[in-house]
């Protein structure tokens, strides 16, 4: 199977995020970036689906901060190719950033093959236009499936499962080529001690695939963006531990459940 | 009347006992030298450093063994057996000397008064002993004393000698006439029991039992090497190579590595040659495991265990050559979840009266489940944490001055404004938010000192001393070049360069394990910083503390640093009364926070975690109060077993810092 | 000007999901505001029944195909690209659920509206649109403006009031006719929840853990107060994900919608897949160490606290006052 990962960087929302003096984005000040959680749910996927059924893992990404590191981090876990194009993730709408990889694809350094399985993470933080697997598997021509928990090889392509709602999943068949959103993989992603990725940075290569950078980076206007009031804002209970634990019983009380 | 003139077997005395010895020491050195060449198959370790003090070590733990004595039932047997045997090995060769080259102008040793006199008196003593350490095997054995067969083999023939050497005695006191003599007491004893031998029978029986005593030691010489008794051989070096002889042992750099130390071991070949070594050394005792806090909880771990199932795995496979496929070292010889037991708290490694090293060992096995992502999810997201934003709890790095925002004062930035100290507050006491409270009281006392401190602010990352013990050596290097290169920033005043850290954990790693580069920088503990300024008058204690309380000595400060003093001239300074608790200093009792165990979690079969164990101990000192620890961990580990062991009302875990600051009415002072 | 609304409404096994009446409700307030119709698309087998649900748009366009049922979200948005082609449709409402995830992106991919994602609150800005859409795990929020009044709106689950979208009239309904073109995608069978567990659905209580319980053992602290409360435990995604408790005590996107009478969060942050789950609960207290937590934007009462530290405290104080 010929397994291609896409890996996009997203804000780090455990930094404090502010909005810059334009009013609209974000302020790249304190800004960092990390691999979108799916994402990494995704890159595990492969990596299970490439120790169960064969194949090749691919991961794919396009430039961003601190991006190197978690390249480099997925050909520790096992991937076998690594390749970033050089146009900036930062201020790439979904729709611009599915061309993009679009090109990638038809641009002979990666070609989709009948064994092609595309995984991407269901959905990310920033994904305002919508969200990637989707938008990319129409310019693929590929059949698409998202919120996707497992997948496992079959005689006719795969068996993934599809979560719902209420612990309720769905099995379906999907035949390849094919693009997947993951939500999670069935196993948590694993642990790459940091030892293996400095070894893997000294052997191993990250390929550069120049694609031309999109002209329309953005198809919505964004007029304002700001943190939520905090209208709603609960009402603290302060004091010590007991005192906290006091008010919580009254509240308890008060609601009527003792 | 020389033994070896007689004939025996048809041979003249002599050649019998030239074949017997060149059989003998045949056998054993060729057995001694396969053990080498198996031992040699580990990893290079460089423990040739300094060997003048390696042998003062040695010196003093072979022929003192203070260790010994730590448990007082066996320390003086097993004084008495070792040095009844030092003095019999010699005799032995002296007679073997004797008897091979008869043209040396000596007489045997027993023909000399006051050495047969020596002999008698140490063979009642080392008899008694033995009947002592057969008594405790039989009906007192401690827990985790390891009964073998091998163990009655050694007791029966040291009887065995011993009888040889005062039946000899007794045998020659007849064929001398029966007089007897004050210089051979229990041999004339003896010889009444003997009085109907005539004199040429108790000849013959005399010379039979120097044949005896002479036969049964080169036999000995023949069983010993693949025997447990090689510990007797073996441990003599074992001390002498040891890690403490010449280095802290709260380092774990493997000096001389000419390998990738950082994936550890996943065979035997890939332990160093010491930590194979040290399986001969392994006198089975038990120490370490009686010591040990994660066996005392129920946790699958024996530290005993880990290295005989180490040195028998590799006897199995590398000496015997034993058939079939060969079992992993790590997850089928030993456990994993033996393996993530050990807190690292070093009882085991300060108990062993042969210095083995446990925990580089645990260590070892541990980098290897680490490089294979055998790691469980909590300790996953830890590792993960830690790379990403440098701390433990998951927090952006730019938080970790918050707990500053509290204070009244500023505190300056070591890497932009001058200063003496840098203080290293480590993760607990910078993030978790039982801790910041204490951490500001710790800032308000230095400040009141008059002491010119900075912090590295957002610079500083985990100190990476338990990463290293969980086995992430790449990590624990990513985390400590970060930090040098943040103390590289600091901008120092001129005079000593002192970092304090307030964690002993990160105390351990940055005196023992960073080499700073430049060498000029003292890292103290906070207790040893409060220690000083009290006693230079920096700090002024202007109410007298009363009360009872006791003191925890933390692993990484006592076990591994000898830090036990300062703490306990605070409280002193303070006016408390100290009580210790049964098990202090340096047999203090491990929290079970180190070595990453605070990350973990604990199995279903634990039957009393070693934080409640420990503060039961204290509850159960009559009328203390308050149980005083220095160490961040200690807070959060020993506040939740006062919960947890309902000891709620009873007793109240404080800080050093917390009660100094009350001396001082902190709260009612204004910053300097 | 707008033509219309039309809103892809959302059907599991036969049953109408709560999406649906919240984009009816959302759609019917810009509808009234733009005076156009709203229309709905409801596809699958059974649907020209339960259309007659539907009543708050003003007419429902029905596929009662069961090759719909489940189908590749490709052939959905087939469907609805073929309806707007016809109807002229302006704006198109799309749920931001597990379903329906996904439908809207290829729509926008393969038409030319935009797609506003994650979308909050939608008001009427002259002639165009303002769409508000929660960022980054709920920590910042953007107002898009859609300025000709065109685009495609995911809707993010309980954003908007059910009620509104309810009403007892039976809407007039057009049957129309689709050939489903054969997919790569076919659904083989439902995968049903370990049962026998509790149904955490019913409870009045729920004492909630997340990720600041630590570790597997304090699971059982919320396991204390929630019997002494007479409640259940639940738990957010990480907690499940570990294994700590099994996939029917998960509250959220993926897990099960809860409105008990109290609801206590205790190390959760609040990150909008929780929130989906259990806002509608009548009494929200969260216990949480971080002041900043999004979840204390919308609990009724919070503390900055230790879960850890103040589960068997709070045990005790509930056993004490229930005597």
């Amino acid at each position: 199977m010929n397994i291609l990962v896409i890996l996009k960087m997203v804000p780090d929302t455990v930094e404090e995020l502010n909005v810059s003096a334009d009013g609209k984005s974000l302020d790249s000040e304190f800004l960092r970036f990390k691999l979108n959680d799916p994402d990494e749910h995704a890159l595990e996927q492969g990596l299970i689906l490439k120790e169960k059924s064969g194949g090749k893992v691919t991961v794919i990404a396009l430039d961003a901060p601190e991006v190197d590191d978690v390249l480099y981090t997925a050909l520790a876990k096992g991937a076998d190719r690594a390749v970033k194009i050089p146009v900036s993730q930062a201020g790439l709408g979904t729709k611009a950033t599915a061309k993009v990889l679009s090109d990638f694809f038809s641009s002979g350094a990666g070609a989709v093959t009948p064994d092609t399985l595309v995984l991407v993470g269901t959905y990310a933080i920033d994904d305002l236009e919508g969200e990637l697997a989707p938008m990319l598997a129409v310019h693929l021509g590929l059949p698409y499936l998202g919120v996707v928990s497992s997948v496992a090889a079959s005689d006719h392509g795969l068996i993934v499962q599809k979560e719902f709602a209420g612990g309720l999943r769905g099995e379906f068949e999907v035949e390849l080529p094919a693009v997947l959103g993951i939500q999670s993989a069935e196993k948590p992603p694993r642990y790459v001690p940091v030892a293996k990725v400095r070894a893997v940075m000294k052997s191993a290569k990250i390929d550069e695939v120049e694609i031309p950078a999109p002209t329309d980076t953005v198809c919505l206007d964004v007029q304002r963006s700001y943190k939520p009031e905090a209208a709603g804002r609960a009402e603290i209970f302060e004091g010590s531990p007991e005192e906290v634990a006091d008010k919580i019983v009254d509240a308890l009380a008060k609601s009527g459940v003792i | 009347m020389d033994p070896v003139k007689i004939n025996l077997v048809g041979m003249p005395g002599i050649v019998c006992l030239w074949i017997l010895t060149v059989l003998a020491f045949g056998v054993f050195g060729w057995r001694v030298s396969r053990l080498i060449k198996l031992i040699r198959q580990g990893r290079y370790e460089d423990r040739f450093d300094n060997p003048g003090r390696r042998l003062l070590h040695a010196l003093k733990h072979v022929l003192l063994q203070p260790r010994i004595f730590n448990e007082r039932a066996i320390g003086l047997p097993h004084f008495l057996i070792f040095w009844g045997f030092v003095i019999y090995a010699t005799c032995f060769n002296w007679n073997l000397l004797r008897g091979l080259f008869p043209f040396i102008p000596i007489p045997y040793p027993e023909e000399l008064r006051i050495v047969g006199l020596f002999l008698e008196v140490f063979s009642v003593l080392v008899l008694i002993s033995l009947v002592v350490a057969a008594g405790r095997r039989m009906f007192f054995p401690p827990p985790h004393l390891h009964l073998s067969f091998d163990a009655n083999v050694i007791l029966v023939l040291i009887g065995l000698l011993m009888l040889s050497t005062l039946f000899g005695s007794g045998f020659r006191v007849v064929a001398d006439g029966g007089h007897g003599s004050a210089w051979a007491p229990f041999g004339t004893l003896l010889s009444k029991a003997f009085g109907s031998v005539p004199p040429e029978s108790a000849r013959r029986l005399a010379i039979g039992m120097w044949w005896l005593h002479m036969a049964l030691v080169l036999a000995f010489l023949v069983y010993l090497p693949y025997s447990k008794h090689l510990h007797l051989l073996a441990s003599p070096f074992n001390v002498f190579f040891s890690q403490a002889a010449t280095r802290p042992v709260g380092d774990l750099t493997v000096p001389g590595a000419k390998e990738d130390m950082s994936a550890g071991a996943s065979r035997w070949q890939e332990l160093t040659w010491k930590q194979l070594f040290g399986g001969f050394a392994c006198a089975e005792c038990g120490r370490c495991d009686r010591a040990c806090p994660a066996t005392a909880s129920g946790h699958p771990l024996q530290p005993q265990q880990i290295i005989q199932k180490v040195k028998n795995h590799m006897v199995r496979y590398g000496l015997e050559g034993a058939d079939g496929t060969v079992p992993k070292l790590v997850g089928e010889v030993i456990r994993e979840d033996e393996i993530w037991a050990c807190t690292t708290c070093m009882a085991c490694m300060s108990r062993c009266a042969v210095w083995n090293e446990q925990i580089p060992l645990i260590v070892a096995l541990r980098r290897h489940l680490v490089s294979q992502g055998q790691v469980e999810k909590n300790i996953q997201d830890m590792l993960g944490n830690l790379q990403r934003y440098g701390n433990s709890f998951g927090k952006s790095d730019r938080m970790r001055a918050k707990w500053t925002q509290g204070l009244p004062f500023k505190v300056k930035d070591a890497r932009k404004e001058p200063v003496d100290i840098v203080w290293f507050t480590g993760d607990y006491a910078a993030f978790d938010p039982r801790m910041i409270e204490i951490t500001q009281t710790t800032a308000k006392l230095f400040n009141l000192a008059g002491l010119d401190f900075g912090i590295l602010y957002e610079a500083e990352r985990n100190s990476g001393n338990d990463v290293r013990r969980v086995g992430e050596e790449g990590l624990f290097e990513m985390l400590r070049d970060k930090n040098l290169d943040a103390f590289s920033r600091v901008k120092w005043k001129n005079g000593t360069r002192i970092i304090v850290t307030t964690d002993p954990h990160s105390y351990n790693t940055l005196k023992n394990e960073y080499a700073f580069p430049d060498g000029g920088v003292v890292v103290r503990h906070y207790t040893e910083l409060l220690d000083e300024l009290i006693r230079g008058g920096k700090l002024n204690l202007n109410r007298r503390l009363s009360g009872k309380m006791t003191y925890h000595d933390p692993c990484y400060l006592g076990r591994y640093n000898g830090v036990y003093e300062p703490p306990r001239r605070v409280l002193a300074a303070l006016g408390l009364e100290l009580v210790e608790m049964p098990r202090s200093r340096d047999k203090s009792y491990c929290c079970g926070a180190g070595g990453g165990r605070i990350w973990m979690e604990d199995g279903p079969n634990i039957k009393e975690r070693p934080a409640e164990n420990r503060i039961r101990e204290a509850i159960s000192l009559n009328e203390v109060k308050t149980f005083v620890v220095a160490c961040p961990k200690d807070i959060a580990m020993f506040r939740d077993a006062v919960k947890t062991t309902g000891a709620e009302g009873k007793i109240e875990v404080k800080d050093i810092a917390e009660l100094v600051a009350e001396a001082m009415n902190v709260e009612d002072r204004k910053p300097v | 000007m707008a033509k219309s609304i039309l809103v892809l409404a959302e059907q599991l096994r036969g049953g109408i999901s709560d999406i649906t009446y919240e984009m009816l409700g959302a759609g019917r307030a810009i509808a009234q505001a733009l005076g156009v119709p709203l229309e709905a698309v409801l596809l699958g087998s059974g649907t020209s029944q339960l259309a007659s649900s539907l009543g708050a748009a003003d007419k429902v366009f029905v596929a009662d195909n069961p090759e719909l049922d489940l189908a590749a979200p490709e052939t959905v948005a087939e469907v609805v690209k073929t309806l707007v082609d016809k109807t002229g449709a302006d704006i198109v409402l799309v749920g931001c659920t597990n379903v329906s995830l996904g439908i809207g992106s290829i729509l926008a991919a393969r038409s030319q509206m935009p797609l506003v994602n994650f979308c909050r609150a939608i008001k009427v800005d002259g002639g165009g649109l303002v769409c508000t859409s929660q960022l980054f795990g709920g920590k910042i929020l953007s107002d898009v403006k859609l300025a000709d009044g065109r685009g495609i709106i995911g809707v993010y689950p309980g954003a908007f009031p059910i009620e509104q979208g309810r009403s007892d009239r039976t809407p007039p309904t057009e049957a129309i006719d689709v050939s489903v073109q054969p997919s790569k995608i076919r659904f083989k069978q439902y995968i049903e929840p370990a049962s026998g567990d509790v149904d955490i659905t019913k409870q009045h209580v729920l004492v909630a853990v997340g990720r600041g319980i630590q570790t597997q053992d304090n699971v059982q602290l919320a396991e204390e107060l929630a019997q002494a409360l007479g409640g259940a435990v639940c738990a957010s995604r990480p907690v499940i994900d570990q294994g700590w408790l099994p996939l029917t005590r998960q509250v959220g996107k993926s897990g099960m919608t809860v409105k008990p009478r109290v609801y206590l969060a205790f190390g959760i942050s609040g990150a909008p897949e929780h929130w989906e789950g259990m806002q509608n609960s009548q009494c929200i207290i969260a216990v949480n160490t971080d002041p900043k937590a999004p979840i204390f934007d919308g609990a009724h009462y919070g503390a900055v606290a230790d879960a850890v530290e103040l589960l068997p405290i709070l045990t005790e104080k509930v056993k004490m006052r229930k005597g």
